[in-house]
């Protein structure tokens, strides 16, 4: 088996010095002299989306119970969507996805969301701009930028996006989500920005499956850094070349 | 120039006076928190604008530090109605309502955000409110 090497360096020159200074703790405090040291980059680093970061997911597959919803149904419940009866255009942020090899029979079932491509296709077909990239590597749509045109869910390879046929009421405070935009997995991007997980991640550690992973793919000390330098991982529709930030092992 | 200081003349008499007893102002309701430290006229003519360059500073960049988000004016400015519970955009009760109604300027936030408020993940996942005693206590102090 053919696997490809993972790349998980930002392109050059997307971070520039000025990035690097800023994030993270460890050049927090910048040695001028031996004695003297300037102290100035702590304040800003903390409260913008890190450029140094980039966010990411590690799926184990064998972990994954095929009869398990766990994941759907907490993001379902963190961000106020459900199914409306119209399975053909409700809203589609994570599913599991079940496989059955057929000259083995190993049937295998993982969880299907926006795989925060490093190179989007969703980005590059977006005539206003509102699909974009976060400095962390998260990949969201500004609805208020959104015309609700959909190119974007015609380039995405995995299906991740969907949009709102429907008009909405009571939605969460934290994802806001309304009639003519389309949407799709924000990797809890409130509960990353409050320093947390998310929710399918914590779900999913909660039923006791723990077969998902989530972290800082940059620094290499982070639990899913080192899972994935130890372990063989793939990106799926790694042909595309789009690095994304959510990858499978034992696939 | 002439016509920007009448304009101004008429903003101010019409948003300077919070209640017009004559009736031909929007009674607007009195918020919760504490007073905006830019005055009640500057936030009258600005806040959208503040709004605006606020949320791109969140949606855009991630910074959740900003001083003028939505979900802080919905918060605030929260109105009960007769049951005791918070109205939505649906009632003329509702803060933004008075005053767009009176204005007859149309608000779009509400196709995509809540007009009511509501105890997020965000207040939840704060390490001061990690136990459900003090989850309790964010509850009742909300509901004030």
């Amino acid at each position: 088996m053919n696997l490809p090497a993972l790349k998980f360096s930002k392109k050059p020159g997307e971070m520039s010095r000025r990035d690097l200074l800023k994030s993270g703790g460890a050049l927090a405090t910048v040695t001028l002299a031996p004695g003297v040291t300037l102290m100035a980059f702590g304040g800003e680093a903390t409260a913008a989306a890190d450029p140094g970061k980039r966010w990411g997911l590690l799926i184990d597959v064998n972990k994954c119970d095929k009869g398990c919803t766990e994941c759907v149904t907490a993001c379902s419940k963190e961000n106020g969507w459900k199914d409306t009866g119209h399975p053909e255009t409700d809203a589609q942020w994570i599913r599991k996805v079940d496989l059955k090899d057929m000259a083995t029979g190993r049937e295998i079932s993982a969880p299907v969301m926006c795989q925060h491509c490093e190179d989007a296709p969703c980005i590059d077909v977006c005539p206003t701009s509102a699909s974009f990239k976060r400095p962390d590597g998260i990949v969201l749509v500004d609805k208020h930028a959104c015309i609700g045109c959909r190119y974007c869910m015609m380039a995405c390879p995995y299906k991740a996006r969907s949009f709102i046929h429907e008009d909405l009421e009571d939605q969460k405070a934290h994802a806001p989500r309304g009639k003519g935009t389309v949407e799709s997995c924000t990797l809890c991007v409130h509960r990353v920005d409050a320093g947390g997980t998310p929710a399918c991640v914590e779900a999913c550690n909660t039923t006791g499956h723990g077969a998902m992973m989530f972290g800082d793919l940059n620094d290499p000390e982070s639990e899913i850094a080192k899972a994935l330098a130890s372990y063989p991982s793939v990106a799926l529709r790694d042909d595309l070349r789009l690095n994304p930030g959510v990858r499978y092992s034992n696939l | 120039m002439k016509r920007l200081l009448v304009l101004v003349a008429l903003l101010v008499g019409f948003l300077g006076t919070p209640v017009l007893a004559d009736g031909l102002g929007p009674v607007i309701p009195k918020a919760t928190g504490e007073a905006h430290p830019e005055g009640n006229l500057f936030m009258r003519i600005n806040h959208m604008n503040l709004m605006k360059h606020d949320r791109d500073e969140t949606v855009l960049k991630g910074d959740r530090e900003i001083s003028h988000s939505l979900k802080a004016c919905i918060d605030c400015h929260v109105v009960n109605g007769d049951d005791g519970e918070p109205v939505s955009v649906k009632s003329e009760k509702h803060f933004c309502v008075v005053c767009h109604e009176f204005a007859a300027v149309k608000v779009d936030c509400f196709q995509c955000h809540n007009s009511k408020p509501q105890i997020t993940t965000e207040a939840l996942l704060k390490p001061e409110l990690a136990d459900a005693n003090d989850i309790a206590t964010y509850l009742k102090e909300a509901e004030e």
